[in-house]
């Protein structure tokens, strides 16, 4: 049964609540995951690398159900909920990859397009808001370049701008710095915030202290073997008046 | 839709590289088959049919009384008493030059003016065609006839020998309907193993399609665009081909004007049902597509 804590009730964003998952039969690789992310937070999710960091982004982006225990993402279920309901709820998730998965064939600018395309934004009415983008990751001289012509750091750009270019309710980010030079980090981490401050939630996982230093108010999840770490319970009853 | 609707941007998303696959190039070559083995069994099954009305009810007495001036007269009382019997249709007798002029053509004197032909003796022939369908009785009531007016002389059923040429062609059209379906199975499981391999191939694309919120139907759409004209482009072709060859041979075929053969041509019907094929395929085509796609999509979350 479902412990109704203090925190269940406060419109949080993302409930987990004793989640499992393992792939096939192997042992679990997350065991008994709850938290609760609150709308408009801030969170940056270490770990030693094998913790499961990853598999819990996965399920956080939806690109994995769990085997056991209840997820819920701005209210609904999302463990029983059907296949079909599944896009319109990643429509409101951004997510950057460690490993970019920007498409080869495409520019820069129309890997950037790409969400709000698919989400039926007229050609007018993208070219604006990609511009502008472009301008913003530095990469307008180089918007009609192929992802396999830019440097590493380039394509963690562009891949960061197709994350936030449909203003996501919630931004999941995995090692979204990796690649890229302080300063560039500084001003990705800079766009997460002015994101966060116009009230979307980002997930950050990350290895790099001086980058979680640099966010005041953010909120530490730490992973270590599958499970999570929360000592003090704030990352499963948050206090009603953190934000 | 037979070739879904996709936005300029999205078809992006597949790379260009249109008839660079054997896909098309497969089905090109099962069209054409497809579309010969078609023709040759709508002409046959015509064949078929031509001849079997043409002889289902039919009978010829051969009358070989050896006294030419009775052979005469035993033709013509049979042919006046089989008018008058209500199972017959219609009695003939065969004309003494028209015989000649069959028997010239096989013994090298086609206006059968030759002496030697016409010194033959040749047997007098009572074509008679039968009304309504009890066979059997009708026979037998004319062999009691024949027996009494012709004495000697045979009836020949045209049934009898005629009939497993029929039997023969009719199921030569079947083995055409055959291949037909066997090839239209053929062409289903070349659109099924490219779709797959076009999952396969833009696996990553898909997935990323997948997060970022793009529904089955979007993505599905997608592909079943690709393969649809990819495979109206080797439906065109083989058509082409098909088409150039049905007319060679209904051209060359038009100067057959004698026996069997002569029965066997397509039609309108047979042009009509060889002009659907294509559209259908395509149809089949991009339907196959997108049930494989849609079905391949659900296993991904």
């Amino acid at each position: 049964m479902t412990d109704p804590g203090p925190g269940r009730s406060g419109g949080a964003m993302v409930e987990f609540d004793r989640v499992g998952l393992r792939y096939g039969p192997d042992a679990e690789v997350l065991a008994d995951i709850s938290f609760n992310l609150q709308p408009g937070s801030f969170y940056f999710l270490t770990g030693p690398s094998g913790a499961g960091k990853t598999s819990l982004l996965k399920m956080l982006y939806l690109a994995q159900r769990p085997s056991r225990g209840l997820v819920r993402l701005f209210g609904e279920d999302l463990v029983h909920m059907p296949r079909h309901r599944l896009p319109g709820f990643r429509r409101r998730i951004g997510v950057v990859f460690q490993d970019f998965r920007l498409i080869p064939h495409l520019s820069a600018r129309d890997n950037i397009a790409l969400p709000l395309r698919i989400a039926g934004v007229s050609e007018e009415d993208l070219s604006g808001p990609v511009g502008e983008m472009l301008s913003w990751i530095g990469l307008d001289e180089r918007a009609h370049a192929f992802p396999p012509t830019l440097s590493g750091g380039e394509q963690q750009r562009v891949a960061i701008a197709r994350a936030v270019i449909a203003r996501p309710q919630l931004l999941v980010a995995d090692e979204p710095t990796g690649n890229v030079d302080p300063e560039m980090a500084m001003r990705l981490l800079g766009l997460f915030e002015a994101l966060n401050r116009l009230g979307t939630t980002v997930v950050v996982a990350t290895h790099d202290i001086h980058l979680i230093s640099r966010i005041d108010n953010a909120q530490m999840m730490r992973l270590e073997k599958g499970r999570l770490a929360d000592p003090t319970g704030a990352l499963r009853y948050p206090p009603a008046n953190k934000v | 839709m037979i070739i879904p609707r996709v936005p300029v941007q999205h078809r992006r998303l597949l790379p260009d590289r249109r008839l660079s696959g054997p896909t098309p190039w497969v089905i090109a070559i099962l069209m054409m088959l497809t579309l010969l083995a078609a023709a040759a069994g709508v002409g046959l099954a015509r064949a078929a049919n031509n001849i079997g009305d043409a002889i289902a009810g039919r009978v010829t007495v051969q009358i070989v009384t050896a006294n030419p001036v009775t052979r005469a007269e035993q033709a013509a009382a049979l042919r006046r008493q089989a008018l008058a019997q209500p199972y017959v249709h219609a009695a003939r007798q065969v004309e003494q030059d028209e015989l000649l002029a069959t028997l010239g053509q096989w013994l090298g004197s086609a206006g059968g003016d030759d002496p030697v032909l016409r010194s033959l003796p040749l047997p007098a022939l009572v074509d008679i065609d039968f009304v309504g369908g009890d066979r059997a009785g009708q026979l037998s009531q004319l062999r009691a006839l024949v027996a009494e007016v012709a004495p000697g002389a045979r009836v020949i059923p045209h049934a009898e020998w005629l009939g497993p040429v029929a039997r023969l062609i009719r199921s030569l059209a079947w083995v055409a309907a055959g291949l037909v379906l066997l090839m239209t199975i053929a062409s289903g499981a070349v659109v099924i193993m490219t779709a797959r391999a076009a999952l396969g191939t833009h696996y990553a694309t898909i997935e990323m399609l997948h997060l970022i919120g793009a529904t089955d139907r979007q993505i599905t759409r997608l592909f079943q665009r690709r393969i649809a004209i990819d495979t109206a482009y080797g439906i065109a072709l083989g058509t082409v081909v098909a088409a150039a060859i049905i007319l060679l041979i209904s051209w060359q075929w038009s100067g057959v004007t004698s026996g069997l053969a002569a029965t066997a041509s397509l039609g309108p019907m047979g042009w009509a049902l060889l002009l659907a094929l294509p559209l259908l395929a395509i149809a089949l085509a991009a339907l196959t597509a997108r049930l494989t796609l849609l079905s391949a999509l659900k296993k991904i979350l």
